[in-house]
């Protein structure tokens, strides 16, 4: 007990600094992925793909992000065993995202995809377990993760190939498909701004004070659906279209009303990614906090310091400004053969899906709804070729990422133990 | 900062280059108009020159072809079976092969086409060129069909393609026998030994509308599943 009174500044400082990292790390490898289909696409430059990240991966993080972070304090360990010994729980938290943002700049120095999600999960289970024992995980809650690799990218790639689907139907395989895309993009548009209107006001407006009923939420997730859908039909209008481009079948000019899809698109990723990752690196830093401040007594439900969300809003935008530049330039670069309506079904799944899994507070992972996303598409017959082995790797990575992450953890709890002499 | 692994769930795309591959097989076949007009005036030279480009369009395709076999791992998942890539891009490729042959048979040997057939000749050399042009033409509608998920409308426009393919094909079949009995009239007066060949440079004429015919039914075959 005394450990937390007589360090509690500097834990929470230390807390600080490893959650900054681990959100720096997010930012840099994580968010290239949510961006780079755009940037494949050639919907969006780097740059621009910059810029619509940083915004709306803080404003997820701001609007969005508060639900995940519970499911990670309370969901994945239970706190009773931890009531008398709360210094192991400050040292446990800070330990995981250490032992996660390591992990994350190891894997993304290697190249491999793993879910940040899971990398924070794995370790919190590994220091419990050294800590308290078996007990206090609640393997139920693991067990579900464990379903999340499969149920996860099901539903993505489901979303992804209805929504392609319907394009085939709605505009492609039309006799004109250009005028459609004119008519129908529209429409998409306001899906997307519905989807993400209606999460940030049941899920976020909380956090900065405003409550809504049910109605008025819908309500006014309909309003700005239908002025997104608007403001799209204009910037839509003001296209130049190239009539010489297609005799037939119009394709190229159609694609370029897509382009403007995917920018709504990609800050709807933005901000999914934003309001579902931002958890990890905030989840158990916000856990360190409140045990801190209430003096070792280990809340049930307490409300984040205000200054949490921001700090892990901004590690992830530095990351990404500072490291993510690159990976986006690579992805935008190496991908051959996405184009904008093909991307575009590709990511306002990936989006939903998220932005939908963080309402529930299931802290799923934006690198699998992607992959499944991008499956999803390819099963529609949309996307030229899809690197199977890679998936597999993929798929491989976030298994073995829940055992890495719990023994990193374990390694840096101990050090830490070690450190302050509990 | 190393590559991220999630692009590489994107393999470069095989598409674009079987498109790129049919272009180039059809220009190699498409110089052969020029070239057989040298050839009608005795331009031995000039005929080399031709001869010398149509190989190398050749080893252009041949390269292209390669790269396409190399970028088809087992384990790409594709919207077209990967067996029918694979013999598709076989099949464009022999009509490379074949205009080469013809060109470097018809120089070797510094053929003489009676002038009597030159005429029919050359509009069946012209059809048979059409018909690989217009395989080249459905096989560029290949990233219009991935647009559409293979389905629907762009499916029935390159049937319709395909259709015409045929046609052209069985053009340059009454085209064959028509200059086969022209040239037989001719035949007494000429060398027996070049006449021998004329027959075989006619025949292989045709086989360029034939494969051209067979790419179509390989691009059928991958819309039929």
């Amino acid at each position: 007990m005394d450990i937390i009174a007589s360090y509690g500044t500097m834990l929470v400082l230390l807390a600080a600094a490893v959650g900054f990292f681990m959100a720096y790390g997010i930012g840099a490898n994580d968010v290239a992925n949510a961006m780079g289909t755009s940037v494949g696409s050639k919907a969006l430059t780097i740059k621009q793909a910059i810029l619509i990240a940083m915004v709306f991966e803080f404003a997820g993080a701001y609007l969005a992000g508060g639900e995940v972070t519970s499911t990670i304090r309370k969901g994945i360990i239970d706190a009773t065993p931890f009531a008398d010994i709360p210094e192991l729980m400050v040292l446990g938290m800070i330990s995981a995202l250490f032992a996660a943002g390591a992990w994350l700049l190891l894997a993304s120095m290697l190249g491999w995809p793993v879910s940040t999600t899971h990398s924070i999960i794995g370790a919190i289970i590994g220091f419990a377990l050294v800590a308290v024992g078996s007990e206090a995980i609640q393997w139920g809650k693991v067990a579900g993760i464990v379903g999340s690799w499969i149920v996860t990218p099901a539903i993505s790639g489901f979303i992804a190939y209805l929504i392609f689907m319907s394009a085939q139907k709605l505009i492609f395989d039309t006799s004109a498909p250009l005028q459609n895309a004119k008519r129908f993009v529209p429409i998409y548009m306001a899906l997307a701004g519905f989807v993400m209107a209606l999460v940030t006001i049941k899920k976020g407006l909380k956090h900065i004070g405003i409550n809504l009923g049910t109605f008025e939420g819908y309500a006014l997730a309909i309003g700005i659906a239908v002025a997104v859908g608007l403001i799209g039909k204009m910037a839509i209008a003001r296209l130049k279209m190239d009539p010489k481009a297609d005799k037939q079948m119009q394709f190229n000019n159609v694609e370029k009303v897509f382009a403007v899809l995917m920018v709504l698109t990609a800050c709807c990723m933005a901000f999914a990614h934003g309001s579902n990752d931002v958890a990890n690196a905030i989840g158990p830093l916000a856990a360190v906090v409140n045990i801190v401040e209430n003096d070792g007594v280990i809340a049930k439900k307490a409300a984040l310091a205000w200054w949490i969300l921001p700090l892990g809003g901004l590690g992830i935008v530095a990351g990404l400004a500072i490291l993510g530049k690159k990976v986006i330039k690579t992805i935008g670069e190496g991908i051959t053969h996405l184009t904008p309506s093909r991307g575009f079904a590709a990511e306002l799944a990936a989006a939903s899906t998220v932005v939908i899994a963080s309402g529930t507070g299931l802290p799923i992972s934006t690198t699998q709804t992607l992959v499944g996303a991008v499956l999803g598409v390819g099963m529609a017959r949309g996307i030229a070729a899809l690197n199977m082995s890679v998936i597999r790797n993929i798929v491989v990575s976030w298994v073995i990422t829940l055992p890495v992450g719990a023994a990193l953890a374990i390694v840096i709890f101990y050090v830490l133990r070690a450190a302050f002499g509990v | 900062m190393p590559t991220n692994a999630f692009l590489g769930v994107f393999a470069k795309s095989p598409i674009k280059p079987v498109e790129e591959h049919i272009k180039i097989v059809h220009k190699a076949s498409k110089a052969l108009i020029p070239f057989f007009n040298h050839v009608f005036k005795g331009e031995w030279d000039e005929a080399e020159t031709l001869r010398v480009q149509i190989r190398n369009l050749e080893r252009d395709a041949d390269k292209l072809k390669r790269e396409v076999r190399l970028q088809l791992p087992r384990g790409l998942f594709m919207p077209v079976e990967r067996t029918d890539l694979l013999e598709l891009i076989t099949h464009q490729d022999k009509i490379a092969n074949k205009a080469k042959d013809i060109a470097g048979r018809v120089v070797g040997r510094e053929m003489v086409i009676p002038e009597s057939i030159q005429a029919d000749f050359l509009t069946y050399l012209q059809r048979c060129v059409d018909a690989t042009k217009q395989a080249s033409k459905a096989i560029n509608e290949l990233d219009e069909l991935l647009e559409t998920g293979f389905r629907g409308r762009e499916v029935t426009l390159v049937e319709n393609m395909l259709v015409e393919l045929d046609a052209i094909e069985q053009d340059t079949d009454d085209m064959q026998i028509k200059i086969r009995q022209e040239l037989r009239a001719v035949e007494a007066g000429l060398n027996p030994v070049d006449v021998m060949f004329l027959y075989k440079i006619i025949e292989w004429v045709g086989e360029l509308a034939d494969i051209a015919e067979r790419v179509g039914s390989r691009l059928e075959l991958m819309l039929a599943r």
